[in-house]
């Protein structure tokens, strides 16, 4: 027997739940970049894209993140979002690509929605489609939690893309212990998401343990901000309220980073990490649920975007 | 805090939805905009009571047709624990899906219908989770209010149900009698049975002792990665980059490098966070070795004296997933650990009833959901153990080699 020449005791030899679910992403990274030829991390500057930053990170340390970074850029950003983006991309050292949907609008490619401040959410799937085409990468990176979002919460780890970059939740490939089925023929491509079993209050507490640095709008500040379709929403170049829609200052912070349109803050005075775990403890909404107007368009919002190739 | 997996499956009717709608509930996993979406559609559709189902079954067919289609995850975390539920279709059209759940649970949580008893399904889920070797099988006999909560309802259940347990391999089988509907011990112990002396379902969760369940014994790191950083400071670095599959590893060991046979010892095994006196599984992490040898993704770094089987041979329990039938004859692609390598079904021995345990040894195919021995000849050795010793270097997936989808599960058993 190695038992006792491995000292393998009984109850020793334990990881907590972040380090296990850390060390299956780490797993899940080095997979992908092993079996595919060409694959990139999709960066939004939100505290989920952080996390699979750092895990891109330990997978190859001491060397480098072997894949290049890709930020889909609305252009309706919040200022803070993007400076944090170019800070942590530096310090890195990694290659930043950026593909834009004012240039895929500019192109043709895409038509600005109407009406006053258009989200500019769905257009990013366009955007987003042409770069994997035209730079050719077979596996995308995303940060998507499964706990989310009810669709989410039915979708693989590698999610098969046909040539048309579209989701088929029906038809997806069983996926048994941590055995991933990469493969695929030229033009289709595969998203993975490496921390589909983290949880927003594991986001948070990792942050924690980790120290890593966010975007300051995640943590309590003032903001100018009005209510549009129930939500705190910022005012700013993209957004203009109506007439109706009267602006004032709030203490607040945002539980999730997308375009300045459709995302809205909580109202909330928790300016540290360990402020916001106990805030996300104790709260009753869930995060998508509390700040994103993109998922209030219907029962199967979410599900009929990443059909057409979303996030 | 720890994790625990666990994998549930069951139909509408057995009280399965309304169990884990409250453990989510009560553990505060359920949020308002959640319940109110379910209620909303709950009523539109003209249910006079919140079908918590609405909550798991997040696609939009499943939503139209009222059913569970695929394995959906719901997380939910107690002060003791943090728990991922696979939560599968009980139909014996699902087996794959919940083959899949299974496979990666630390338990599995077996719904039974007290007025019903032990039915068909019971028998299934009993014997697939013995079959993916899930270490903690828990069955919940629910609706005791439906029985009066009597006694002898349960333990006639108990008795049978061991008896049909005694044909598996079940290391360790509890039974808590539940009413999911009332509350009766889910999350606190109830008062409606006082003769039933064990935990509440909330609290065997939070405390069922898994961590002996993986494997310390066997040391096995298949190598995912080569870490070649090409900066100046760490100019002769070269990693070995992989995940602990079994035992423990510590520098200064001795080890054996598969297929090339050659032996060397660990220098360091090095984290992000910097090195550590021992790696074990889970974790991720990279080995150094004292010499230069050649070592490639696929390769397998385990001890002198305690090596995995090697070889082209193999014999398994496979679970068939898709339309097109296995056969006799036919080429597929077969992923082990880090590797892709190419294999024949050289032999069909038996297809079992996932019901009743038969097996037909006339069977020629394998077809959707079907369960059976096969023998398959692969183009390279593999480095496995018997999966009923090792759930992560026992098993592989099968990939069909035209249409590139996951075709099979199959399980390694010791050779011939």
């Amino acid at each position: 027997m190695e038992t006792s020449q491995s000292g393998a005791v009984q109850g020793q030899y334990q990881l907590s739940h972040l380090r296990a679910i850390e060390a299956q992403s780490i797993h899940i990274i080095r997979e992908v970049a092993a079996e595919f030829e060409r694959p990139v991390l999709l960066f939004s500057g939100g505290k989920d894209s952080v996390i699979m930053l750092r895990l891109a990170q330990k997978a190859f340390a001491p060397g480098r993140i072997p894949f290049p970074v890709m930020h889909i850029d609305t252009g309706h950003n919040f200022p803070e979002v993007l400076e944090f983006r170019d800070r942590m991309v530096a310090d890195l050292g990694a290659t930043l690509v950026v593909a834009s949907v004012q240039e895929s609008i500019d192109a043709g490619r895409s038509t600005e929605e109407s009406g006053s401040d258009p989200s500019r959410n769905r257009l990013q799937t366009r955007t987003l489609l042409d770069a994997i085409t035209d730079q050719k990468f077979d596996a995308v990176f995303g940060g998507a939690r499964r706990d989310e979002e009810k669709a989410r919460a039915k979708e693989r780890v590698y999610s098969f893309r046909d040539e048309f970059g579209q989701w088929d939740p029906k038809n997806q490939r069983p996926e048994l212990w941590s055995l991933y089925n990469g493969r695929h023929q030229g033009g289709e491509h595969i998203r993975v998401f490496p921390i589909s079993d983290w949880t927003e209050l594991d986001v948070w507490q990792y942050i924690g343990e980790e120290n890593l640095d966010l975007p300051t709008i995640y943590y309590s500040h003032q903001r100018e901000v009005f209510v549009r379709d129930g939500m705190l929403i910022s005012t700013g170049p993209f957004v203009h309220p109506r007439a109706d829609e009267e602006v004032f200052k709030e203490t607040v912070r945002y539980r999730t980073v997308g375009d300045m349109t459709c995302t809205g803050a909580v109202e909330s005075s928790a300016s540290t990490v360990e402020e916001i775990i106990i805030e996300v403890a104790a709260s009753r909404l869930t995060e998508r649920g509390a700040t994103r107007a993109d998922d209030r368009v219907s029962e199967a919002a979410m599900e009929d975007r990443k059909r057409e190739g979303y996030f | 805090m720890e994790l625990l997996r666990f994998a549930t499956a069951g139909s509408v009717d057995d009280g399965k939805s309304t169990l884990i709608g409250r453990l989510l509930y009560d553990s505060k996993a359920i949020f308002e905009d959640q319940l109110e979406a379910v209620e909303r559609v709950s009523a539109q559709r003209g249910n006079d009571y919140t079908d918590l189902a609405l909550l798991t079954d997040g696609l939009r067919a499943e939503r139209e047709q009222g059913i569970t289609i695929d394995v959906a995850y719901r997380y939910f975390a107690t002060p003791a624990r943090k728990f991922i539920i696979a939560d599968t279709p009980g139909h014996v059209q699902y087996t794959r899906n919940m083959v899949t759940g299974n496979s990666t649970a630390d338990l599995t949580m077996v719904l039974v219908d007290a007025r019903m008893g032990i039915v068909e399904q019971t028998r299934r889920h009993a014997f697939l989770a013995s079959l993916l070797r899930v270490p903690h099988l828990l069955v919940c006999i629910n609706k005791m209010d439906l029985v009066d909560y009597d006694q002898a309802v349960f333990d006639r259940i108990c008795a049978e149900f061991t008896a049909f347990a005694s044909r598996l391999d079940v290391a360790d089988l509890t039974f808590i009698p539940i009413s999911a509907l009332k509350g009766d011990n889910v999350v606190t112990r109830s008062t409606n049975m006082g003769w039933y002396q064990g935990t509440s379902l909330l609290h065997h969760l939070e405390t069922v002792y898994i961590a002996s369940d993986r494997n310390l014994i066997d040391p096995r790191m298949p190598v995912q990665w080569v870490v070649r950083p090409h900066a100046a400071e760490y100019h002769d670095y070269r990693g070995y980059a992989g995940r602990i599959d079994g035992g423990v590893f510590r520098p200064g060991d001795e080890v054996l490098i598969l297929p090339s046979g050659l032996t060397t010892t660990i220098a360091g095994i090095d984290t992000f966070e910097g090195p550590v006196e021992e790696a074990f599984a889970p974790m991720s992490v990279t080995m150094r070795l004292a010499d230069n040898i050649d070592i490639s993704r696929g390769d397998m770094i385990c001890r002198p004296h305690n090596k995995p089987v090697v070889g082209q041979d193999l014999e398994a329990m496979v679970c068939w997933m898709t339309d097109k039938p296995l056969k006799v004859g036919d080429f597929m692609m077969l992923k082990h650990t880090t590797r892709w390598v190419k294999a024949v079904v050289r032999e069909l021995h038996y297809r079992l009833d996932v019901n009743t345990l038969h097996r037909d040894e006339g069977a020629t195919t394998l077809t959707l959901n079907e369960v059976g021995r096969v023998a398959l000849r692969v183009t390279q050795p593999l480095f496995y153990d018997p999966y009923r010793r090792n759930r992560q270097t026992g098993s592989f997936i099968l990939a069909d080699e035209g249409s590139n989808i996951t075709a099979g599960a199959g399980m390694l058993l010791r050779p011939n």
